[in-house]
C-alpha cells in the first residue's frame, strides 16, 4: 500500500535534484489544454511528454507546461516547443506516440520532426 | 467528450482561471446508480448576470474566439441521461468572505447514453502537473469503492517540493490506482 511515509522517502531523495533543476531549463514544451485541446486528446499527449521527459533524464533542461486555447482548434492537440535562441516549433494533431517521438528526436536529438509540424500536413 | 473525466478536467480549469486556491472534485454514486458530480472552488465567482449566460455556448471567457463549449458539453452529458446541471456562484465583489462557484451535475449511470467516467487518475495528474500550487480534495465514492485524496496532506509531507514533480505525480498515480484496484 502506498503510504505518506513512502512519499516522505521520495521527497528526501529528490531534495538535491530539485534544487539543481531550478532556473536551468532552456526548453519549454507547451500543451494546449482548453476545451478544444482536451476534446481532441491533449490529456494523453501531456502525460506522454511528462513521462518521456522524465524517463529521458531531461527534467533539468525541459519544462512541460499547459496553456489555454492557442487559437487553431481544428489542429488540436497542439504542442509548441520554445528553445532559447531558436524559433518556436508548432506541432499539430499530436498523440502520445508522436509526443514520445518528439522528445526522442527533437528535444533529445535536436532534429525537428517535420512530419508533425504545422503546414506540413 | 469521450469520458466524463475529460469534462471534469475542462471544468476544473475554469476554477483555476478564477484563481481558486482550493478545489473539491467529488463523484458520488448511490445505490440506485445515480452519480452526482460536484466541483466546488473558492475562486472569484460570477455575478448573477454572468451566471445567467454561462450555459450559452456563445458565452466564453476565452479571448481567441467567441465560442465556449465547456459548460454546454457538461450540460449535454448529464441531460442526455435524464440528469441536470446546476451552477451556484458568489462573486468576490458582493461576497468578499465566501466567494466561489459550485458546479453540480447529476447522471443516471444506467442510462444508455451515460458517458463513462473514464480515467480520473490522468485528470488528477494533469491538474497537479499544471497547477501544483492549488489544493485539491478528490473524492470518488460508489457502493463498490471509496477513493480519496487530499493534496493538503501530501503538501504537509512534501514541504517545498512541488506536487507537479514527475516523481510525485508517479506516486499519486500509484496511490490513486491502488485505491481503485483494492476496492474493485
Amino acid at each position: 500500500m502506498k503510504s505518506l511515509a513512502e512519499l516522505a522517502a521520495i521527497k528526501a531523495k529528490m531534495q538535491d535534484k530539485v534544487a539543481m533543476r531550478e532556473g536551468s531549463g532552456n526548453v519549454r514544451v507547451v500543451v494546449g489544454m482548453a476545451t478544444c485541446g482536451i476534446a481532441a486528446g491533449a490529456r494523453p499527449v501531456l502525460s506522454a511528454f511528462v513521462e518521456a521527459v522524465s524517463a529521458a533524464g531531461l527534467s533539468e533542461k525541459v519544462t512541460v507546461t499547459q496553456t489555454g486555447c492557442i487559437g487553431i482548434c481544428q489542429y488540436e492537440p497542439v504542442v509548441e516547443i520554445f528553445e532559447d535562441g531558436k524559433e518556436k516549433v508548432t506541432y499539430v494533431k499530436m498523440d502520445a506516440d508522436k509526443a514520445k517521438r518528439v522528445v526522442e528526436e527533437h528535444i533529445k536529438g535536436g532534429k525537428i520532426v517535420t512530419d508533425y509540424v504545422i503546414g506540413n500536413k | 467528450m469521450k469520458e466524463l473525466s475529460l469534462n471534469i478536467l475542462d471544468i476544473t480549469q475554469n476554477s483555476i482561471t478564477a484563481r481558486a486556491k482550493n478545489i473539491l472534485i467529488s463523484l458520488v454514486e448511490n445505490d440506485d446508480g445515480w452519480l452526482t458530480l460536484t466541483i466546488t472552488d473558492d475562486g472569484c465567482g460570477m455575478s448573477e448576470e454572468t451566471l445567467r449566460t454561462v450555459m450559452d455556448p456563445f458565452y466564453t471567457t476565452r479571448t481567441t474566439r467567441k465560442v465556449g463549449m465547456g459548460i454546454p458539453l457538461l450540460k449535454l452529458a448529464c441531460e442526455q441521461t435524464g440528469g441536470a446541471l446546476n451552477i451556484v456562484s458568489k462573486d468576490e465583489k458582493n461576497y468578499p468572505d465566501e466567494h466561489g462557484t459550485t458546479v453540480c451535475a447529476t447522471f443516471d449511470t444506467k442510462h444508455i447514453d451515460m458517458t463513462p467516467v473514464g480515467d480520473m487518475i490522468s485528470t488528477i495528474e494533469v491538474l497537479l502537473q499544471g497547477h501544483p500550487e492549488v489544493d485539491y480534495l478528490y473524492v470518488h465514492k460508489t457502493p463498490r469503492f471509496n477513493v480519496e485524496m487530499d493534496t493538503k496532506e501530501l503538501r504537509a509531507v512534501l514541504g517545498d517540493i512541488s506536487l507537479g514533480e514527475p516523481e510525485i505525480l508517479q506516486w499519486v498515480r500509484g496511490f490513486l490506482g491502488e485505491q481503485y484496484d483494492l476496492s474493485e
